[in-house]
């Protein structure tokens, strides 16, 4: 498949590995922002082929996982109400709330349907006008644009049953975060290089100059990963801290500029929760004052719903990348795939669920890095 | 009458944390395993149950006979390369077939919903009559309920079936050796994309068509030339990993499988990677692992390439000395990983 058997020539990698190898002098802990590049590092065991001087540690970049339990718990209070069709993509339906998941509902009667775009939601709105659609609108600046255009269509159209709930988080505040962090082991950070292809890369020199980081705009292919940790490597090595583009197959600098228009017309910046990791200032999108009353929340009077975590659960450090997911003493035993203690587990691409189901063991660990 | 024994106090998977039964109980990952392991097969054990085969084998006055049965609820009624009646007669027939017999006769139960166009259910007979003739197969009984508007999904089918075996051999889970060689009959994914694309209104650039069809004449084609065939299983739900997970975890074998010898079409491939879905865990309906000694294995291929639905076998892998029950893949990098049996259906992920 042009485009794609490119990057996942086996020669090509492992001369890329041969090259980081030849490279690395000390140990260095590099994070996959995205939870897409977790999932192919693992399932293509790219680490596997790196030198022990490198570690990977996975990041909050995976939008399942990052949803506030408050919210799954909204989503499932929304979607078991009889004249709703609940509308998700796909993979928010495994997530557990504090007692269920949206798939439960489903089992007891709600009408949860699960879309591959949020215009299919606007479309049913149109189709079923004696209904409330509700649009479960989660993830990052990837899929921000596209669900800003479905209120923007209902807008126009003057549909009065649709609305969204809203849980967007943005990127770059969460690597602050994590760069600001006490506990912070970070030396480098591979960018996810999807949400780059929306937002560009302008908004990461600041923060590599701040802390000192290299950040490497990075893509989701075997290659591209060996790359990004190989140019990565490089500049710490060498003592550098810039923003490079590993990725400019797709990803311009100033990013896809009528996409964030769109969304800045439709969302504004708010502080939001991260599931696992707490209140982030100025991490999330919520919906401008003009577009309220698309705002699911509101309209079905679910913003009370106030929810706990497992005390178990340690997704908070292993998304800031503190912890690896086999570090946690009830992995594979009280927490798997089918009864979650947190959305890490569950979501196709959180860090845990990628562990348990290649179910690797924990490779001896590099020495610690010099401060 | 005796009231049933308690049995869920010996399950191992705790069933109260289900008090509902969830799609992914049916969706031939992890959850349906543990559905049947822990409900089903405690509940009837028997030795031919107990096999964990496609079907079972029975003898009957000095007859060793294969009987099989499965249930079709596949929607739309009609997809690219296939319909539903076709697929319920493929099924039953390749489940037969998995156990080394030659598919003779089989029933159908249809439970049809009120309303559904007489037209549609012509058709669908039309199809199956056309599909056994293929197979080589006679209907021979059969049974209609009609349930009200809204309590089906247009039709229903269930297809049995007997077959019988022609040799003496155990095709089954627990003849697998270590160093035998696992050979495919062709590429992997294209019934469930084709499934998915028609029934979530996808449009990809090419029509995906399904891959359904009968199994019988390749493998009765490997048993008339005295291959010693060690276990046969076709990859429907859960795809080539669920059923060799299934095997390898049965007779606790781990077994190596090389990403790049597992031919995907490349518009399948392409499908699977906008939603995230990995091919090895796509449903198939005319694909099938065979197990064979490694000494056999060319021969077994060219027997297999000559035959009808097996003009795209290949070698994918084999069975290992080591005893942990573990599929374990070589990535197209090199790299070494498990392949674990999913929770439920594969999702399609948000980006």
């Amino acid at each position: 498949m042009r485009f794609i058997d490119e990057y996942r020539d086996a020669a090509a990698v492992q001369q890329f590995a041969r090259a980081l190898t030849a490279l690395v002098t000390r140990p260095w802990t590099i994070m996959e922002v995205c939870g897409g590049q977790t999932h192919a590092i693992i399932k293509f065991g790219v680490d596997e082929l790196l030198p022990r001087e490198v570690t990977l540690v996975h990041g909050p970049g995976c939008p399942v996982c990052v949803t506030p339990v408050e919210i799954i718990d909204q989503a499932i209070a929304i979607a078991s109400l009889p004249h709703v069709i609940f509308c998700s993509f796909g993979d928010m339906l495994r997530v557990p709330g504090t007692q269920k998941d949206l798939f439960s509902v489903k089992a007891a009667g709600g009408d949860v349907r699960m879309v591959y775009s949020p215009l299919d939601a606007v479309n049913l709105a149109r189709a079923h006008p004696e209904r409330q659609v509700v649009f479960f609108a989660v993830g990052f600046e990837t899929t921000a644009p596209a669900n800003a255009m479905a209120v923007a269509r209902a807008r126009r159209l003057g549909l009065k049953n649709f609305s969204v709930l809203v849980s967007h988080v943005l990127v770059p505040p969460a690597m602050e975060a994590i760069l600001s962090s006490p506990s912070n082991r970070v030396q480098g950070f591979l960018a996810a290089g999807h949400v780059c292809a929306v937002m560009g890369y302008h908004e990461y020199p600041p923060l590599a100059a701040k802390y000192r980081v290299p950040i490497v705009v990075t893509g989701f292919e075997p290659l591209d990963i060996m790359q990004g940790i190989f140019m990565c490597v490089k500049q710490l090595e060498e003592g550098r801290h810039e923003v490079e583009n590993q990725y400019a197959r797709s990803v311009r600098y100033e990013g896809n500029r009528p996409a964030q228009q769109l969304m800045q017309e439709v969302f504004e910046v708010v502080p939001r929760q991260w599931r696992g990791i707490g209140e982030i200032p100025r991490s999330g999108l919520g919906l401008r004052a003009e577009y309220q009353e698309f705002d699911a929340a509101r309209r079905f009077g679910v913003t009370y719903l106030a929810a706990a975590e497992s005390p178990e659960c340690i997704s908070g450090l292993v998304l800031q990348g503190v912890r690896k997911p086999s570090e946690c003493p009830a992995f594979g035993t009280r927490c798997t795939p089918e009864h979650p203690l947190g959305a890490t587990m569950v979501s196709s691409e959180g860090a845990c669920a990628a562990y348990y189901r290649y179910r690797r063991p924990a490779r001896p660990a590099a020495p610690s890095p010099s401060p | 009458m005796n009231a049933p024994q308690d049995f869920a106090l010996q399950c191992p998977v705790p069933l109260r944390d289900y008090p509902q039964v969830l799609l992914a109980h049916g969706g031939g990952g992890r959850l349906s395993h543990q559905l049947i392991e822990s409900l089903f097969l405690p509940a009837f054990k028997n030795p031919a149950l107990d096999a964990r085969h496609d079907g079972a084998v029975v003898e009957i006055g000095g007859l060793r006979l294969a009987f099989s049965t499965d249930s079709y609820v596949v929607r739309p009624l009609f997809f690219p390369g296939g319909d539903i009646g076709s697929l319920a007669v493929h099924g039953t027939v390749n489940d037969l077939a998995m156990c080394g017999a030659r598919p003779l006769y089989l029933s159908v139960a249809a439970i049809l919903e009120e309303g559904v166009p007489m037209e549609t259910l012509r058709r669908v007979v039309a199809s199956m009559q056309h599909a056994a003739a293929r197979a080589g197969v006679q209907l021979v009984t059969g049974d209609t309920k009609v349930v009200d508007r809204g309590k089906g999904d247009g039709i229903y089918l269930n297809t049995a079936g007997i077959g019988i075996l022609e040799h003496g051999r155990r095709i089954a889970p627990a003849s697998v050796q270590p160093g035998d060689t696992i050979l495919l009959n062709g590429d992997l994914g294209r019934h469930g994309m084709a499934i998915m694309a028609v029934r979530e209104g996808l449009s990809f650039e090419s029509a995906i068509e399904s891959d359904s069809a009968p199994l019988a004449a390749l493998v009765m084609a490997l048993l008339e030339a005295d291959i010693d065939v060690h276990c046969l299983r076709d990859l429907t739900r859960g795809g080539l990993a669920s059923a060799l997970i299934e095997i390898a975890e049965a007779v606790r074998r781990d077994m190596l499988i090389e990403e790049a010898a597992i031919p995907v079409r490349e518009d399948v491939r392409a499908a699977c990677e906008i939603l995230g879905f990995d091919p090895l865990y796509v449903a198939n309906e005319g694909r099938l692992a065979v197990f064979v000694p490694e000494a056999q294995a060319e021969r077994a291929l060219a027997i297999m390439r000559r035959a009808p639905g097996g003009e795209g076998s290949c070698r994918i892998g084999q069975v290992l000395d080591s005893r942990d029950g573990l599929l374990k893949l070589r990535s197209r990098i090199g790299a070494l990983r498990i392949v674990d049996m999913l929770s439920g259906e594969q999702l399609p992920r948000i980006c």
